[in-house]
Formats: C-alpha cells, sequence, structure tokens
C-alpha cells in the first residue's frame, strides 16, 4: 500500500502549502492562482512580495501549460503530460517548484538559456528581457521565451534547476525558485 | 465604429476604449495563457481610429498584473499606437507605490516606445 502517511510528512516537513501533480490546464492554473491569492493575502507579508510572489507564480505555472504537449509518449510509469508544482514557505522565503518532462534534443538549449540568464546581473537582465520583448516572436499557444527571464528578473535570484533523464528521448526538467524579501 | 466595452475576468482586464474622447484605458489584471486573442481586436480598433483620431489621445494603463505573454501584445498595442498620426497622444502608466517591478515595466515601454509616457504613482490602483 502506498505510505501516504510517508508523503504528508515529508511535504509536512518541507512546509509545502500547496502542491498539485497531473495534467495542467488553463482552468487548473485559474484555481490554483485563486487558492494562492487568497493564502497570499492572508499572511503579513508586504504589498511587494505578494505581488513578487503572485507574478513568478504565474510565469511558472504558465511554464508548465506552454510545454506540456511537448513530450509524446514515455517509457515506464509516466504520463507524458503530468507535470508537478509546488509552493512552499520557509521563514519569509517563498519557494517555488515546478517539474515537468520535456525532449532530451531540448535540453542543451534550455540549459544554455538559463545559464545565460544566471551569469547576467540586474542590468543585463533588463537589457536581455527588452531585446527578447522587442525582436522575439510568439508561439501559437501564446509563450514569448520571456517567462525565465522575468521570473529571474523579479525574484532577483539564480535559477536552480536539474535534468534527470527518464529514457532515450526524454528527460524531467525540475526548477526551483526562491523570492525571498530579504534580496 | 463603436466604443469598446469589455468587461474584466480573473484573467484579462477590463478595456475601455472611447472615440468620442479618445480615451484608451486598461485595467485590471492581464494574465492569460495566450493573450494573442484577447488582444487583437484592441489592435484592429486603434488602426481603425487612427483613420480620423481625436486631437488629443490619452491611454491610461492602470494594471495590477500582467504576464510575458500580454506584455508582448502590449507592447503591440503600443506599436499600433505609434503609428496614428495627426493626435498629441500620451501613456499614462500607473503604478502602486513600491511597485517597482511594474514602474520598470513601463520604462521598459518606455525605452522601446516613441510616445511620451508618464510614471503615476498611486496609492492604490482603482
Amino acid at each position: 500500500m502506498l505510505d501516504i502517511f510517508d508523503i504528508y510528512e515529508k511535504m509536512e516537513r518541507n512546509n509545502i502549502m500547496l502542491s498539485f501533480k497531473g495534467t495542467v490546464t488553463s482552468e487548473l492554473l485559474t484555481s490554483i492562482l485563486q487558492i494562492m491569492e487568497s493564502r497570499l493575502d492572508t499572511t503579513d507579508d508586504s504589498p511587494k512580495i505578494k505581488k513578487k510572489v503572485f507574478n513568478v507564480l504565474v510565469e511558472c505555472l504558465q511554464n508548465l501549460y506552454h510545454h506540456i504537449d511537448e513530450v509524446d509518449e514515455l517509457d515506464g510509469p509516466f504520463s507524458s503530460k503530468s507535470a508537478i508544482f509546488m509552493m512552499a514557505k520557509n521563514g519569509d522565503d517563498y519557494i517555488i517548484m515546478t517539474g515537468n518532462f520535456i525532449l532530451n534534443q531540448n535540453v542543451n538549449g534550455l540549459r544554455d538559456k538559463l545559464d545565460a540568464i544566471n551569469a547576467m546581473d540586474r542590468e543585463q537582465l533588463k537589457e536581455y528581457y527588452k531585446s527578447v520583448l522587442n525582436n522575439g516572436t510568439m508561439s501559437a499557444k501564446g509563450g514569448g521565451g520571456l517567462g525565465m527571464i522575468d521570473i529571474a528578473r523579479k525574484s532577483g535570484q539564480k535559477l536552480e534547476y536539474a535534468f534527470q533523464p527518464v529514457d532515450s528521448d526524454n528527460s524531467f526538467f525540475s526548477l526551483n525558485v526562491k523570492v525571498t524579501p530579504n534580496v | 465604429m463603436e466604443n469598446i466595452q469589455i468587461d474584466g475576468t480573473p484573467k484579462t482586464p477590463t478595456v475601455t476604449f472611447s472615440k468620442d474622447n479618445g480615451v484608451l484605458e486598461i485595467r485590471g489584471r492581464s494574465i492569460p495563457e495566450n493573450s494573442i486573442e484577447f488582444y487583437k481586436p484592441l489592435i484592429d480598433w486603434i488602426e481603425a481610429y487612427g483613420k480620423s483620431p481625436k486631437g488629443d489621445t490619452m491611454v491610461n494603463i492602470k494594471l495590477e498584473y500582467f504576464n510575458t505573454s500580454s506584455s508582448k501584445c502590449i507592447l503591440d498595442v503600443f506599436k499600433k499606437l505609434e503609428t496614428v498620426s495627426g493626435t498629441n497622444m500620451t501613456i499614462n502608466w500607473y503604478y502602486e507605490e513600491d511597485d517597482e517591478d511594474m514602474l520598470e515595466a513601463g520604462e521598459d515601454y518606455q525605452a522601446i516606445i516613441n510616445i511620451p509616457f508618464k510614471m503615476i504613482e498611486v496609492a492604490e490602483l482603482d
């Protein structure tokens, strides 16, 4: 039998406020955002940090939404349309964690992009954002290649990430973003 | 050509555009997954307005949140506004005090768009 207490205990220990695993739809995102917004409203955090958390949350969740169709089939027990989202609060810091499947052929491109973003300071991120905003094109699903840059800019933190190979064609991409009032 | 009145939803802003007084206002939040559909009619409307604009055109942006999908569309709105000639145009960019991210977002557009921007700090957006 699945030890649900074990999962509960792990989540409790890691201060998980909300978690979700499954297919990401537009309706689901609306619900998660509504729940998180009312949770944020009940905290004593400053309006500034609440807005930052909400903004970063929107981008992280919409990243999942925009990329959910890229992987067709997976070996083993995994469902390719499934993704995971968790949000934790450690002291004053909010941690937003997402995980989704990605084609191996796209891993290097994403890694290079994240490394480039992590190497930039505030001013460089601002310039990079403006140039992609002004020159980039939009995908059919409405993604504009700005999400990760915006997350890095608004959080003011380096993007922590990992790729875990799951079969010969696909990997699992994990992203951890910290939003802290103490920057 | 009709006036525009689009009511806001949890993910899309309230948009009003009056051809009689030349005021375009976008307020609320703009966080749809795909914002192209939402902004397309507005861009078409600006195109039509450009044929006989008022002497003064005022654009009020009062957004609480917008996502990166919207940020491209908002740029397209501004680029379309740039093509309207024969009117005095100002973009009023409202932001709540302490919301440096929203102020910076306005400054990003200001750097790209050739229309005068006015940054307006308010205690709370209406």
